[in-house]
């Protein structure tokens, strides 16, 4: 089920731009992981480069190794849909499909993977829907358009359709940053959760989130703009909110950065 | 600068009063006679034209008095913001008048000869002193090759721009979006000598003993070069309107790139590339040189796309509107309404068929 990540120097570059510089760090099963720091530190680039995401924009390379349970995702005879399979990912803002149902949505991953049963389709959609804390709230209108509901709804409507197509890694980049207060503890909630199947790595600029819901929380920071991002220091989530050992990360979590 | 020096310098925005004083509607009213009665008087006086200037002289001092009589009641801004509301409801009824006008021209013309004769006949052994005869050889010309022209057309195009947008980069693809702009700008009849050189002159004699032949195919095919820019443009920028995030959602979802752009993109963006794909086909139902020139025109009823001339609409009314029978221009009037009535049914259709498949609130 759920894996282990590893990642050992990892660099990113945009063409000729460096965004993040030899990022070292491993991911336990089964925890929730959280990534902070300032804009523009490469949080989200590094995020993204575990399922390979970074690869839609032209020109992104990689250097490093990133393994998930001792498989290097950038060999190069790895299927890098696979890859998306195992390590799903939600986004900051909502992005239910315009043209699918609330249904639909939430079993496109396994329709469009070519799952044709419909009573198999049918039992994902109420599973992932119950996981994603959801359901008592759509089921009567499982037809109506996905992008109708409100906001917080819809973010736990992409969760649902993360879970769906059950990966072993889930990936979030700043899932609550376009929430109220009430739908994110919802879904907070529903991280704790999911904890028990799924590894989860989040990307957040609310600390006291971080503080809250994570296992590990680990500190990314640039020098000045323009320069890669660094992954400063990486602790148990105590540890950096109680007792950080670089003067960087607590300047951070103090508020007395910048 | 502090605000008690801002004001003492009166640069301060603040309004003391936020109430206005509005125009009164019998006011407005009393603007709009005094236009109209100033505009005859000067007309008439003057006998320089007819009602058409009056109404053109009595709009123009309508919008002048109006500006005035409101900047005098309502101040300076409100008086502009009237100025420009007015002007951009003119620009409206003045773009709507040709259409309008043009509607009813077809509509009061073309009804005359709407009878069964022109629906059911050709204008084979038609004379000059008959006055029945009909469309129905074009309309079977038309139909057809517009037809077979989308069928080419359409796949091509709407391919041809997932190509451009979801994978073209570098210089291949540039080139290809050059020379579709390039395209775009084609005149009808260049597209008509293409196919008439090329396929009628060259192709053709291959599949008939060496002998050249025209036929509604070929005319498909000029129509086909010519609506093909027109669907790559317009379904590119509908795909480039699908935003971003939702093609990573569904890689995210561990959805190959293929099944992304068949399943999310296109669907997301259908309505827009059904309108334009809709531009294109009454473009090409509409082009008179290309059918003129390669599927050469006829009289008599020709099923066969593949197999001897044939006609079309709008190549029917152009020769009815030069035909020296008194009877032409009545047909000519009638095929043209036809010809709209066609493109009108086929765009309604296509648009109800693009709302059912997406979801409605």
């Amino acid at each position: 089920m759920a894996k282990r990540i590893e990642a050992s120097n990892v660099s990113s570059y945009y063409g000729s731009f460096k965004a993040i510089d030899s990022i070292s760090m491993t991911v336990e099963p089964k925890t929730i992981t959280a990534l902070i720091g300032p804009s523009g530190c490469g949080k989200s680039t590094f995020l993204r480069s575990i399922n390979r995401m970074h690869e839609v924009l032209p020109n992104a390379r990689i250097e490093g190794r990133l393994t998930i349970d001792e498989q290097n995702i950038y060999d190069p005879d790895v299927d890098v849909t696979a890859v998306r399979r195992l390590i799903g990912m939600v986004f900051q803002r909502p992005n239910p499909f315009p043209t699918m149902s609330i249904y639909e949505n939430v079993v496109a991953g396994l329709k469009l993977n070519g799952v044709k049963k419909k009573s198999a389709l049918d039992d994902a959609a109420e599973q992932s829907l119950k996981s994603a804390n959801l359901w008592n709230e759509v089921k009567d209108r499982l037809n109506r358009p996905g992008a109708g509901l409100s906001g917080g709804q819809q973010q736990r409507l992409c969760i649902a359709r993360t879970i769906a197509v059950e990966p072993q890694v889930v990936l979030m980049d700043e899932p609550c940053s376009a929430l109220d207060p009430i739908s994110t503890l919802a879904i907070e909630d529903l991280m704790f959760k999911l904890k028990d199947r799924f590894t989860i790595i989040i990307v957040t600029h609310n600390m006291q989130q971080a503080a809250r819901v994570s296992d590990k929380t680990g500190f990314f920071s640039i020098d000045k703009t323009g320069d890669p991002g660094r992954l400063i220091e990486y602790d148990d989530t105590q540890k950096i909110f109680s007792n950080p050992t670089q003067k960087k990360t607590e300047d951070y979590i103090t508020g007395r950065f910048g | 600068m502090s605000l008690l020096d801002r004001e003492l310098a009166g640069v301060v925005m603040t309004p003391d009063n936020i109430r206005t004083k509005k125009l009164s509607l019998v006011a407005n009213l009393g603007v709009a006679v005094a236009a109209f009665v100033i505009a005859a008087a000067v007309v008439l006086g003057f006998g320089i034209g007819n009602w058409v200037l009056i109404v053109v002289l009595g709009w123009v001092f309508y919008l002048v008095g109006l500006l005035y009589a409101a900047g005098r009641v309502e101040g300076r801004r409100a008086a502009r913001n009237r100025a420009w509301k007015s002007l951009i409801y003119s620009a409206c009824i003045l773009a709507i008048l040709p259409l309008a006008s043009v509607v009813w021209t077809l509509v009061s013309k073309g009804v005359g000869r709407l009878d069964g004769d022109f629906f059911g006949t050709s204008m084979n052994n038609i004379g000059a002193r008959d006055q029945n005869g009909g469309a129905y050889h074009a309309i079977i010309g038309t139909l057809e090759q517009v037809g077979i022209a989308a069928l080419i057309a359409v796949p091509l195009g709407v391919l041809g721009a997932i190509y451009l947008v979801e994978y073209g980069r570098g210089k291949f693809a540039g080139t290809v979006r050059f020379f579709v702009d390039v395209m775009t700008g084609i005149p009808s009849i260049v597209a008509g000598l293409f196919v008439l050189s090329f396929w009628v002159l060259i192709v053709s004699p291959w599949f008939n003993d060496g002998n050249p032949r025209f036929s509604g195919f070929a005319a498909s095919l000029a129509l086909s070069v010519l609506m093909l820019p027109t669907i790559v443009r317009s379904t590119e920028e509908m795909l480039r309107l699908v935003p971003g995030p939702l093609r990573e959602g569904a890689y995210a979802l561990g959805v190959p790139q293929w099944k992304t752009i068949l399943k999310i993109v296109v669907p997301t963006a259908l309505p827009g590339i059904v309108t334009g794909v809709m531009l294109a086909i009454a473009r090409a139902a509409g082009e008179t040189a290309p059918v003129l020139l390669v599927a050469g025109g006829a009289a008599a009823i020709n099923f066969d796309p593949f197999n001897g001339n044939q006609s079309s609409l709008a190549l029917f009314v152009y020769q009815q509107a030069g035909d020296a029978s008194k009877y032409a221009p009545a047909r000519a009037w009638t095929a043209a309404l036809t010809l709209v009535a066609i493109v009108l049914v086929l765009t309604i259709a296509a648009k109800m068929l693009a709302r059912r498949n997406s979801l409605t609130r």
